[in-house]
């Protein structure tokens, strides 16, 4: 079953005593908008997020196998049966491309059919063709926080070494010093899109979009480690356009969605020092909010 | 079209191992906003004009990236065999990169509509208007975006250009800048560059001088 309607959604989460998204750049202190002292989450972490809770949830197996995997998840070179089911009438009932891409466009479909995430977010095949990639229907924005961040430093000690010869230097001593980063407290808010006609092209339906919801919902009780803290998904919004081209502008639909730090609070430490406001008044004809969180 | 956003990058074709981004918004991203609010094989779009409305300002973002693309051939072997082993694994194909991208744009473009097709040539209006219909209700076949598809566009139908707010006052030479790829040779496309010339930040393309 396609998707027949545009989806504009927001997510709203939190991190407490964690870090959200190292920046490689800085020493993986929490990523921040020099200017302005907002946290940043790069869209691709939020992906990696999903793709990670899919492919625990479904087992990594096709049509819900999940194509860039952590190899932390799964070391092991296994060799999968890749029964795909229905992508054999796909692959019959093709239309053919100009040139080479005939091959490419089946490979491509049977791609989508196997993998989650290629079917959602895309991916690029080496083709030399230049139309060998696949787009996918979801489309993500970094996430930024409401209020600006401050990052904290620990210094934390362990009372063994890795190596001898670090034992030697230290003349049995055996304690180093680490170090980790931590933003206190942050609400972050994200933006996301759902195209129905790029849905169609990849074959990603209704169930594949409530497996999205789910993921986006949940992806951070399965994401536990001990860099991030306490994270959670505080608010999933997303706006159901009646028609496929959809019923009015995202940005205005986002903006009805405003999470604000309470006045009375100087330093927020919790989610219960903010307040989401929703305005639901008026809403664009054709536009549902469902408030999925 | 107003388009804006918190970031951009309009990769430079010379450095996209380690993304940085042009100053302005390339006539190719402009081309493909107007696309994603309508396009069919009857038009084609026309970039005419852009305008800077917002100081050019940088930011540099590091992230972690695959190395690889899929393969087909891969795929191809998978099916046919009925197992395989196609997934990419991060840890072992791990790239970090650095791209510095524009944060906090906003440009005004401007594009003409033209017809290629029989039916189109026949009746341009309804094209027009379907577009004009779209951008006003904010409807997209796919959300815009400003370069890279995390750095989503707010995109507003201008009306009265004359009313609008101008574009910032500063004339520079943004040396050559890629205009567009051209898909005559659909298994080819080859690129296309012009002189970027911005005056009192706008960039006239019906001037710009297309070389290939």
């Amino acid at each position: 079953m396609s998707l027949n309607n545009r989806y504009d959604f927001v997510l709203v989460f939190d991190v407490r005593d964690g870090n959200p998204n190292g920046d490689p750049d800085a020493g993986n202190l929490p990523r921040l908008d020099a200017e302005s002292g907002h946290g940043l989450v790069t869209d691709v972490s939020l992906k990696r997020k999903v793709r990670n809770f899919v492919g625990l949830v479904k087992g990594e197996t096709p049509p819900f196998d999940i194509y860039v995997k952590e190899k932390a998840v799964l070391n092991q070179t296994h060799e999968k049966a890749y029964v795909a089911v229905g992508a054999e009438e796909e692959l019959k009932g093709d239309k053919k491309r100009k040139g080479s891409g005939d091959t490419v466009d089946k490979a491509r479909q049977w791609m989508c059919a196997n993998f989650f995430d290629v079917r959602t977010f895309g991916a690029v095949m080496s083709t030399g063709v230049n139309c060998g990639q696949v787009r996918g229907p979801v489309q993500l924005t970094f996430a930024r926080s409401v209020d600006p961040v401050i990052a904290q430093e620990h210094s934390i000690t362990r009372m063994a070494v890795a190596t001898e010869a670090e034992a030697e230097k230290q003349q049995g001593d055996n304690r180093t010093m680490g170090r980790k980063h931590t933003v206190p407290y942050g609400v972050y808010v994200a933006h996301g899109f759902v195209s129905s006609f790029l849905a169609k092209q990849t074959g990603f339906s209704e169930f594949d979009l409530d497996l999205l919801w789910q993921a986006l919902e949940h992806m951070f009780e399965h994401d536990r480690s001990a860099a991030r803290g306490e994270m959670a998904t505080r608010g999933l919004y997303v706006f159901k356009h009646d028609s496929e081209l959809g019923n009015a502008h995202a940005h205005a639909l986002f903006d009805r969605i405003k999470v604000a730090r309470k006045a009375e609070v100087d330093v927020a430490r919790s989610f219960a020092d903010y307040e989401v406001a929703i305005d639901e008044a008026n809403l664009p004809s054709g536009v549902t909010l469902i408030k999925r969180v | 079209m107003e388009v804006a956003g918190d970031f951009a990058c309009f990769t430079r074709p010379e450095m996209k191992v380690e993304r940085v981004s042009y100053d302005v918004m390339t006539p190719s991203a402009a081309r493909s906003v107007f696309e994603a609010i309508l396009w069919k094989p009857a038009i084609r779009w026309e970039v005419k004009r852009i305008e800077v409305l917002k100081p050019i300002r940088w930011i540099s973002v590091r992230r972690n990236e695959v190395a690889s693309k899929a393969s087909v051939r891969n795929a191809q072997t998978a099916m046919s065999a009925g197992k395989g082993n196609l997934a990419l694994y991060v840890e072992e194909d791990r790239q970090q990169r650095a791209g510095l991208f524009l944060r906090d744009v906003a440009y005004r473009i401007h594009a003409e509509l033209v017809p290629v097709g029989d039916d189109a040539r026949s009746n341009p209006a309804k094209y027009r208007e379907m577009f004009q219909r779209r951008a006003e209700k904010g409807q997209c076949v796919n959300q815009p975006y400003l370069g890279c598809r995390e750095f989503a566009a707010r995109f507003r139908l201008v009306d009265q250009p004359g009313d609008e707010a101008p574009a910032i006052d500063e004339t520079r030479d943004l040396g050559w800048m890629l205009f567009d790829m051209d898909f005559t040779a659909v298994n080819d496309p080859k690129p296309q560059f012009f002189r970027a010339d911005m005056q009192h930040g706008v960039i006239d393309l019906t001037k710009a001088q297309v070389m290939g």
